[in-house]
């Protein structure tokens, strides 16, 4: 590889994607005739939810990737930092999704290095917004890919979130966000369970209720693997940066949860609903 | 019919270096020193904005001394070579010798054929995982590659600078120490340089993916003592 030199009207600035552009590396998904819907089999991600709290914004999602009925992935990640201070979590197309992941990293990263400051939040939720947006013609055909983004304001010093649509529409939310297959039933459970101001601990506990009901209900969404210790992933977002939850505070805490519920759903009688 | 003057290609190389080397005399120098946990970049620059010294990528760093333009644009070409090689292939294949030759050959390349060599002098240093790879590559205006392995020195006064870092660099010093004696070298027995004279940045083995971190304001005075 040599080293890129273009003329100063082509100069791609300092954007990635620019230059990924400029050198013919750009990512593409290739497209079928217009209107038709891809009958290939591939993965997807599920349920992820993002939950501001006192300190900043949590974000969390299960393991699972799917493709047609079938599990094809038990420790998918799904939740990753986009830098130091936010992170961005997905659901849809597994692999367009990790490469728009990984594009929106280096997106970030080379910015920084190249301009030698950071961009502000707003500016990475709407770097990401474009991102969403050039993929929809990928999303017609069905490799639809929806993100969260969180971060900590470092201007504001508060914890801010935004949900995408496949239009790459940008909102930014006050209280919660979910995504994916599971997103109606772990937004039901977010929606009781938040009060502004939540604690560190008592909002991981929310969101691990949250990711468990989804998969309760949702055959597409994954619960703690207790056979395999797989745990969906925490991390949260606060002035000391993105930090995953260690595994085994995920797991203490799951089981903690399922002790509480064992102790008042219980074990169904012998045959089956009591009518 | 008029004949263009012949000048004899010693005159004219010798006429480019002169120049490139006036050029790079003029800016102020800087210090690469390893110390115990990786590599000190020490620059005398009064600009709190103007940078020497940047992030190239995880490991690596780059310097820059002469013409600020010319070693910027440089700078800018070294990010985006290592961003798409470690896209297109891993993070673990960008290494700064790949790089410090890839300047090389667009250094040499201006110098022979175009009609003014660049005014600078560039540094690509990378922290290994453990000391013994720790690289730094000195490139100068007409391309040559020096690869040294305990300090470097850039511009115009590199030989008496490096002779007192000489005297005074040892192994395993530590960020304090190796930081007084790059800027006492780069001072000389003349100057004291204070804080807001230098822009000091290490690639540390201890600050995790990403090794380059500026030291500036109270972390800087304290450290100078």
């Amino acid at each position: 590889m040599t080293l890129p030199h273009f003329p100063v009207a082509d100069d791609p600035g300092p954007s990635f994607v620019g230059l990924l552009r400029a050198q013919g590396l750009e990512p593409r998904f290739a497209t079928g005739p217009d209107g038709a819907t891809s009958p290939l089999s591939f993965s997807h991600g599920t349920t992820v939810v993002a939950v501001r709290f006192a300190d900043g914004v949590v974000m969390a999602g299960d393991r699972r990737a799917t493709a047609g009925h079938l599990i094809s992935h038990r420790h998918m990640e799904k939740v990753f930092p986009a830098d130091r201070y936010s992170g961005v979590a997905i659901a849809g197309a597994a692999g367009p999704a990790v490469e728009m992941v990984r594009l929106f990293q280096l997106q970030l990263e080379h910015y920084e290095k190249v301009e030698g400051t950071t961009i502000s939040l707003e500016g990475k939720a709407n770097q990401l917004s474009q991102m969403v947006r050039g993929h929809l013609p990928a999303a017609m055909q069905g490799f639809a890919v929806v993100p969260l983004f969180a971060g900590y304001d470092t201007a504001r010093r508060e914890g801010r979130l935004f949900e995408y649509d496949v239009t790459g529409g940008r909102y930014e939310e006050s209280e919660y966000a979910t995504t994916g297959s599971g997103s109606l039933h772990a937004g039901a459970v977010v929606k009781m369970g938040y009060r502004p101001g939540l604690a560190r601990e008592e909002v991981i506990d929310l969101v691990i209720s949250a990711l468990f009901e989804a998969a309760d209900e949702d055959s597409a969404t994954g619960g703690p693997d207790l056979v395999r210790a797989i745990y969906p992933n925490v991390a949260t977002i606060t002035a000391d940066g993105f930090v995953a939850v260690g595994e085994d505070e995920v797991a203490e805490r799951f089981r903690g949860l399922v002790d509480q519920l064992t102790s008042t759903r219980g074990p169904l009688p012998p045959g089956g609903d009591p009518s | 019919m008029s004949m263009p003057f012949y000048v004899a290609p010693e005159q004219v190389m010798k006429d480019r270096a002169d120049y490139a080397r006036k050029g790079i005399a003029r800016g102020r120098s800087l210090a690469a020193v390893v110390y115990d946990d990786g590599i000190l970049i020490c620059a005398e620059n009064p600009s709190a904005t103007l940078r020497k010294t940047s992030e190239i990528y995880d490991r690596i760093g780059f310097a820059g001394v002469g013409k600020y333009n010319e070693f910027d644009s440089l700078r800018i070409a070294g990010v985006r070579h290592a961003d798409l090689k470690g896209y297109s292939f891993s993070r673990a294949d960008v290494d700064a010798r790949s790089l410090a030759n890839q300047y090389a050959q667009i250094l040499g390349q201006i110098f022979t054929n175009e009609m003014k060599p660049m005014e600078v002098e560039i540094l690509v240093a990378e922290v290994g995982h453990d000391p013994d790879g720790d690289r730094l590559f000195h490139i100068l205006y007409d391309g040559t590659v020096v690869d040294e392995s305990d300090f470097t020195v850039l511009g115009g006064e590199a030989e008496a600078i490096a002779q007192r870092l000489g005297e005074a660099w040892g192994e395993g010093l530590s960020l304090g120490d190796a930081l007084k004696a790059a800027c006492a070298a780069i001072g000389g027995p003349d100057r004291t340089l204070v804080a807001d004279d230098l822009e000091v940045a290490v690639l540390a083995r201890s600050n995790g993916r990403r090794a380059f971190r500026r030291i500036e304001g109270g972390e800087l005075a304290e450290l100078l003592g």
